[in-house]
């Protein structure tokens, strides 16, 4: 027969572990769990966690854009800022830069006829006036037409870079 | 050593009052956010889409996949530019094939060979999420996964995000989908990584014809601001009130 035990006790101990217990799990909860917030007030449209905003922010920058390009390569910079493809974005063409030159070490081109008729093949209703031509010395105005061309008639055999540099634009 | 029970329920409470302070209460400001709130610096993103100077080129929507990493295979992208064209005999055609990311190179809307006799008028109209003021995709989302943030972009936490997809058909602009791979909602955040380190979107970046624009409209200066305070300018779908924040020059009436 073992020592005798009190109810109470018994169950003053399991109120206590119980409530110890509890406040403990809140606790942890409230360390560990993700915080949220309305911070303009608005919660119909404000409620999230908080720490997502930092997340999209830290997403990586892909592409960089001309100034980044011109760094290197200032030459063909040059060249495509005299011409009328100025505004043209070297990663429209040649893909976003990544971190080229560690990666990718090197930047395609697809050559094929696709990439130039996305803005030169002839459709009736694709306006033909261009106005965002940088103005300088040799051109004032900063308009020019866009030139277009029917590609099932116009040397549909070969790739436009055959006779044409999309650096200077014009012939070859 | 004795420990009497009043030691261990004293113990006990001093623990339990520890415990309830929220690891919130030793957060500090950092420096940027103390000097924000000292400056007063406040921006609201607004978007400006010029549609007479679209040329159909999908340009932007070749950058937006690379840049928010939607694959190309996908037919998918969180912007996309649709043709009308609108024939004589009052009929519109609208069409987007692959959500124009190999852009218009054809005649040919829907697929169908229409003589250019019979087009009255054809145009380009770029789209994307308009960041509503009142977004009624915010507003149906069962779990708080998405949220407008203080500066005007509506954003989709991809952690909480359950992809039960009813802030897709809540959205009455089709700005939202699901990600192939991920299985949470995808739309377009205004490359919110890019235009807060002082970038422009990947669009607009992109748009060699000056077809699309960002600013800040709290910014007087701004000359997307500037547009949207003088020039003629429309909202999509007006009826629905969501209080879009992109803007269009020379929307159309039979634009939808």
């Amino acid at each position: 027969m073992g020592k005798e035990i009190r109810l109470g006790k018994i169950v003053m101990y399991v109120v206590i572990i119980s409530i110890v217990g509890v406040a403990g799990l809140i606790g942890a909860r409230m360390l560990i769990a993700p915080s949220f917030s309305a911070v303009e007030g608005d919660y119909r449209y404000q409620w999230h966690r908080v720490a997502n905003e930092q997340e999209w922010k830290d997403i990586k920058v892909k592409h960089q854009g001309n100034s980044y390009c011109k760094g290197c390569h200032s030459d063909q910079d040059a060249r495509v800022a005299a011409s009328e493809h100025a505004k043209v974005q070297c990663e429209n063409c040649h893909g976003a830069a990544y971190s080229h030159p560690e990666d990718p070490k090197k930047l395609s081109v697809d050559k094929g006829r696709g990439l130039c008729l996305r803005c030169h093949a002839y459709l009736p209703y694709r306006p033909d006036t261009y106005t965002e031509l940088p103005v300088q010395e040799n051109r004032p105005q900063p308009i020019s037409k866009l030139k277009m061309i029917n590609p099932d008639t116009h040397n549909p055999d070969m790739g436009c870079v055959t006779c044409h540099d999309p650096h200077k634009t014009g012939f070859k | 050593m004795e420990h009497s029970r009043r030691d261990f329920l004293k113990a006990g409470l001093v623990t339990i009052a520890g415990l309830s302070v929220p690891l919130g209460a030793f957060k500090f400001l950092t420096p940027e956010a103390a000097a924000g709130i000292a400056k007063n610096i406040a921006v609201r993103w607004v978007f400006v889409v010029d549609a007479t100077k679209c040329i159909g080129c999908g340009m932007c929507v070749k950058a937006c996949q690379t840049e928010n990493e939607l694959p190309y295979s996908e037919n998918l992208a969180r912007t996309w530019v649709e043709r009308y064209t609108v024939k004589k005999d009052g009929h519109v055609l609208v069409d987007s094939p692959k959500q124009a990311r190999d852009g218009f190179i054809r005649n040919n809307p829907l697929g169908l060979d229409i003589p250019k006799a019979d087009i009255a008028k054809g145009f380009f109209v770029p789209k994307l999420c308009n960041q509503c003021d009142q977004p009624p995709c915010v507003e149906v989302c069962p779990v708080g996964a998405t949220y407008k943030t203080p500066d005007g972009v509506v954003l989709v936490d991809r952690k909480w995000c359950i992809g039960c997809a009813i802030c897709i058909s809540n959205c009455p602009y089709g700005a939202r989908f699901l990600h192939p791979t991920l299985m949470v909602v995808e739309k377009c955040n205004f490359c919110y990584h890019r235009i807060t380190k002082n970038l422009k979107t990947a669009c607009v970046e992109a748009c060699a014809f000056g077809a699309r624009m960002i600013g800040n409209i709290k910014d007087f200066d701004d000359p997307v601001a500037k547009i949207i305070r003088e020039e003629r300018v429309a909202i999509l779908k007006g009826d629905y009130n969501t209080k879009p924040q992109v803007f269009y020059i020379g929307l159309d009436q039979t634009v939808k």
